[in-house]
């Protein structure tokens, strides 16, 4: 019976892990990937100071701090299935049962599909999957490709990639569909690509974010895209084009693109077949949580986090006895504010495993500031509602408290 | 493997460090990868794509998200099957099946698949001999 366990070893599930074991509590971090660090392994961006933000050296920082403090952290461990027990909770795993008092998911996101015919053949992924390969494996995912989906994460990777000397055609919306929806949708991509002009050296973007609060203006910008397309480092992006098709009888072989209404609607007559042998697709990304459902905790969809998040407060505890979560499982932000929401959680467990109340909660209100700050410092953001969707979460937390 | 396929260097991460190899099979195949490699990562730098078929058309399947979420990836693992390539690291000797096309018990062309139920309430229904249940 440990004191801690801890689902996922992403900066969320590691920074907690410190903070329980600074406090000398016994934890057990489990993951299902080979190596612990989560989707922070795979990141490597550039921020406006010019400084790059590289995930295998912060997690390395997280690695080196968790050894030091003894931290007992198995790879290749998949939960499945949790149970609440009168002591508190009994995971089930690949590799068996695992009992402690208090629990802590960090599972942390998984991506959306914007699904287009052809989709299933060999050398179609999604944008994270060539993200892991290309930084993590360091492989090349192949010699042509061409990404389908505009946004924050698809702009970083495809540059990701450019870097690591993988050729890209270019990137593109996919075509309309019920499920690509917004995706599809020149307008509403435009708004999206407008809030990461800060971090794209494109005079087109940088100019327009500046107006980008004008919604006409972002109209026009639409209505007048340029047909070749607008380059960030080098790369054309076209909000005015979406792949229709993927083609390939053993693996992907080509895509058909056509050019697009400012509504996403396709124009016939338009469609030109490029040959690659690669297709990324990026949907976005969405709260892993299910492991929280069979728990038992209760749910609210909040669109501006990125879909159904467990109910939970600042302090990051959830209305179910000894169990928390933190990370993008509470919300899709970046890897610093997971991180922060880690030692939160920490604390907050440290605090309700012993008497240290009045030790620690200096140390949690402090802990919750930083996840304030760097919020609010954040060069990525998924989501421009943020506070708002935080907000709405906190108040169905009392709401749910004040009924049970 | 296919060196060419590998990024040995890179302008921010530096030169790939080396690594060990490691030398398993896949459909019979013998294949080399690194230490650290998963089975999907190391097929890819080999130039293999295709890790199985769908079980029933028997199209070609590959990865699709490489993390461990979609399970488009399934494999057979030295005779255990459902194995996720993604997440699964290459080891010495290792035997990799890809994943083949089934028979169809729920084929309504063959057998007698009509008469399987379809829903909970239909299987009640069946295994009582109730008609009202
Ligand atoms: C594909 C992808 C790419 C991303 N790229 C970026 C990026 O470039 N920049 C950026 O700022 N943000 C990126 N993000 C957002 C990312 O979620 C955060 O930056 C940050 O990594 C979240 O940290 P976390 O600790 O909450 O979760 P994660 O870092 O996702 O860690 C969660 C861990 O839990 C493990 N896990 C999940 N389910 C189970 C289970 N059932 N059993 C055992 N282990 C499990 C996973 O293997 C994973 O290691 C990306 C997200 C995804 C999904
Ligand atoms: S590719 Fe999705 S689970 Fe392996």
């Amino acid at each position: 019976m440990y004191d801690v366990l801890v689902v996922g070893a992403g900066p969320a599930g590691l920074s907690a892990a410190i903070a329980c074991r600074e406090w000398d509590l016994s934890v057990a971090v489990i993951d299902e990937f080979p190596k612990p660090g989560g989707r922070l392994l795979g990141q490597l961006h550039q921020e406006p100071s010019g400084e790059w933000w590289n995930g295998i050296y912060e997690t390395d920082q997280l690695l080196d701090k968790a050894e030091t403090l003894e931290t007992d952290i198995r790879c290749g461990v998949s939960a499945h299935h949790i149970e609440k027990t009168d002591a508190g909770y009994t995971v089930h795993t690949n590799k068996g049962l695992l009992h402690s008092k208090k629990l802590l998911i960090a599972t942390g996101a998984a991506e959306s599909a914007a699904p287009v015919p052809g989709w299933t053949l060999p050398g179609v992924m999604s944008i994270g999957a060539a993200q892991v390969m290309t930084n993590v494996h360091r492989v090349k995912v192949g010699q042509k490709g061409i990404v389908v989906g505009i946004n924050v994460l698809s702009a970083a990777i495809a540059r990701e990639m450019q870097l690591a000397g993988v050729d890209l055609d270019s990137m593109v919306l996919p075509a309309y569909n019920s499920v690509t929806a917004d995706h599809a949708h020149p307008k509403k991509v435009m708004d999206g690509l407008m809030r990461i002009a800060h971090l794209a050296p494109s005079a087109f973007l940088r100019f327009g974010s500046k107006f980008a609060k004008a919604k006409w203006i972002r109209d026009l910008a639409v209505s007048f895209y340029p047909s070749g397309g607008v380059k960030m480092w080098g790369m054309p992006i076209h909000v005015r084009k979406a792949v229709t098709e993927i083609h390939g009888t053993d693996q992907v072989e080509a895509v058909t693109i056509c050019k697009v209404t400012p509504e996403g609607a396709p124009i016939k007559g338009t469609e030109e077949k490029i040959a690659v042998d690669f297709v990324c697709i990026a949907g976005g990304l969405y709260p892993l949580a299910e492991l929280a459902a069979v728990a038992g905790c209760p749910f609210q969809y909040v669109e501006e986090l990125g879909g159904h998040v467990p109910v939970h407060n600042e302090r990051m505890e959830t209305p179910l006895e000894g169990l928390y979560v933190a990370g993008n499982i509470t919300g899709i932000e970046s890897a610093k504010v997971a991180r922060a929401q880690g030692t939160v959680a920490g604390l907050s467990i440290v605090r309700d495993s012993m008497d240290a109340v009045d030790l620690i909660e200096h140390g949690i209100e402090s802990a919750i500031q930083n996840v304030i700050q760097t919020r609010e410092n954040a060069s990525i953001q998924f989501h421009p509602g943020i506070h708002e969707g935080r907000e709405k979460v906190a108040q169905s937390f009392t709401a749910y408290n004040s009924h049970t | 493997m296919n060196k060419q396929k590998r990024i040995t260097e890179h302008p921010v991460l530096g030169r790939m460090q080396d690594r060990e190899e490691v030398t398993f099979t896949f459909d019979g195949h013998t294949y080399k990868g690194f230490k650290g490699d998963t089975i999907a990562s190391a097929l890819l730098a080999n130039g293999v794509r295709r890790l199985r078929v769908h079980e029933e058309t028997g199209t070609p399947r590959g990865i699709y998200c490489n993390i461990g979420h979609c399970f488009e990836c399934r494999t057979t693992v030295d005779g255990a099957d459902g194995v996720r390539a993604c997440l699964t690291p290459i080891r010495e000797g290792m035997e990799v099946k890809s994943g083949q096309k089934e028979a169809l018990p729920l084929d309504s062309q063959h057998h007698d698949a009509h008469k399987l139920p379809k829903t909970y309430a239909d299987f009640a229904k069946q295994e009582a001999g109730d008609p009202h249940v």
